[in-house]
């Protein structure tokens, strides 16, 4: 029996509600990037994932992520269903983790995590998507696709330190740059490519309507990321402030880079720009976040910003439409940190003398995500396009979805 | 009668406004438009897409005024709203055959 660590317990719950707080500011960061006709869609994607998700998580989803075992991919729902066996022990009192947090406050820390990665994948399917289709997708995305690779990164399953691959090298993923960003960012292009591309896409301008929105949502984000890195270190203490640190250098560092390269690729820095950056170097940073020094955390957030910036346009060459580039950021923001841990790792980077080990192991987790992510993603999105559509009528996407499928509009006027 | 139609910058509708009032104007008509003519628009660039924006915001001042007045007004309207670039916008004079005052119901010349 752990003894209760008051100012660990303190600082997770802190934590937890510091994440769910980046979900509402992920709705104003998407929102404000949409054309005004379809801003609360937008936003209801995002509120609408946290109303699936707070259910769906007491019910079976920490027990998926936490519980007892199966093969190493999943914990078994019906083990811990509705948190049974997870807050008292047989006698009654409150189960303590290592660190001396009451397990229970776990449990908000993980469900917030569960939120956000699946909100995330909406910014790929904007202006156009069935909200019925999109809340039925995130009960059964997140419980197919997010539980187990929880499970699998941090919950003792194959891509952990308990996993076959340690051997090699343990596994790093601080705070999930596989689970949350290449797992969301792969479910983003993979249905950005079942739904299609929005009408009119590269030929009818779609600029952002709200660029202050875009703004105070990226604000948000960075904010709520200090619980979503530095919580991730699970109690109060110095690895939880080097992650804080790693984090706002990352980020600074990334934002810089987006703007040197859109002022040498297009003329000028721009907001959009830099709130892009931003999240741009938080994501890269999540999964390092406790494995670098902040001198360390400035390169891998430059490079991030710099790849990012170049890897939005993809989506207009190739083709697809990735509406607010989840892919050109998550997708690729998530590769490049958990990737580059493999050379920049104080312990066991290639670049500190750790030789290829961490950087063999890095791939090797960020490829079976891909490949999980891709995978289960196809199944469920082939699968509710043929059980229930993923469109709204060809009309109701031009009168605007916020009308078609809430009846409402954000303004008096709309005008695109 | 006629009505003086001005489509002109939107920072320069105070100048117009009180050039009017200064002339004797006692009412107008300002609504916001957007359009373009030779000035054409401009390019923004958001993630690295370039958006072509043709129609530029600008004011719609109209007029009503007496037959004789018509010329030295929109020549007012002219002087007070241009700064001499491309975008500068254009007046134009048409006829206008009745005007009635709500209020009243007074016609013509009375009505203004």
């Amino acid at each position: 029996m752990e003894e209760l660590n008051f100012g660990a317990t303190a600082w997770m719950l802190t934590s937890a509600s510091l994440v769910l707080l980046m979900t509402p500011g992920l709705a104003l960061f998407y929102g404000g990037m949409t054309r005004s006709k379809s801003v609360l869609n937008m936003m209801m994607m995002s509120f609408g994932a946290m109303g699936v998700i707070g259910v769906v998580y007491v019910l079976w989803g920490w027990s998926m992520s936490y519980g007892s075992d199966v093969g190493g991919i999943f914990g078994n729902p019906f083990d811990q269903f509705g948190l049974a066996a997870t807050i008292y022990d047989e006698s009654g009192e409150f189960i303590i983790d290592g660190f001396g947090v009451p397990q229970i406050v776990g449990v908000a820390f993980q469900v917030t995590f569960a939120i956000i990665t699946t909100a995330l994948i909406s910014g790929a399917i904007a202006d156009r998507t069935k909200f019925s289709t999109w809340m039925v997708f995130v009960a059964l995305w997140v419980t197919l696709g997010y539980f187990p690779l929880a499970h699998m990164v941090w919950g003792g399953g194959l891509l952990s330190g308990a996993g076959p691959f340690a051997s090699i090298a343990a596994p790093i993923d601080f705070a999930g740059g596989t689970v949350v960003h290449i797992n969301a960012g792969v479910a983003g292009l993979v249905l950005a490519l079942i739904i299609g591309k929005r009408r009119g896409f590269g030929r009818e301008p779609m600029r952002p309507h709200n660029l202050p929105l875009v703004m105070l949502g990226a604000a948000l984000l960075w904010f709520g990321w200090f619980g979503f890195n530095a919580g991730s270190a699970f109690t109060a203490d110095g690895v939880a402030g080097l992650a804080w640190v790693n984090t706002t250098s990352a980020t600074a560092a990334a934002m810089l880079g987006w703007l040197l390269t859109e002022r040498v690729k297009h003329g000028k820095a721009t907001s959009l720009g830099a709130a892009s950056g931003v999240v741009a170097g938080l994501v890269a940073i999540t999964p390092a976040a406790g494995a670098l020094n902040p001198v360390t955390s400035l390169v891998l957030g430059a490079l991030a910003g710099v790849l990012c910036a170049l890897a939005v346009g993809l989506k207009f060459k190739l083709g697809f439409d990735d509406s607010l580039d989840v892919v050109g950021i998550h997708l690729v923001g998530g590769l490049v940190g958990t990737i580059a841990i493999g050379f920049l790792a104080s312990g066991g980077g290639l670049f500190f003398g750790g030789g290829f080990n961490q950087l063999v192991v890095q791939i090797i987790i960020a490829a079976i995500a891909v490949l999980y992510s891709g995978v289960v993603t196809a199944v469920l999105g082939f699968a509710l396009k043929a059980l229930m559509g993923w469109r709204v009528a060809e009309e109701d996407e031009v009168r605007g979805i916020d009308l078609a499928e809430h009846a409402e509009t954000a303004y008096e006027e709309i005008n695109s | 009668m006629k009505l003086i139609t001005a489509v002109i910058q939107p920072h320069r509708l105070d100048d117009v406004k009180a050039a009017l009032e200064a002339a004797g104007v006692r009412g107008m008509t300002v609504s916001e438009a957007s359009g373009y003519g030779r000035q054409k628009g401009h390019t923004e660039v958001y993630r690295g897409a370039e958006y072509t924006v043709d129609l530029v915001p600008k004011v719609r001042v109209e007029v009503l005024v007496e037959d004789g007045d018509a010329l030295t007004l929109a020549g007012v309207v002219v002087n007070a709203a241009q700064s001499g670039k491309i975008g500068d916008g254009k007046v134009w004079v048409s006829p206008v055959e009745e005007v009635i005052r709500v209020r009243t119901g007074a016609t013509g010349p009375d009505a203004l």
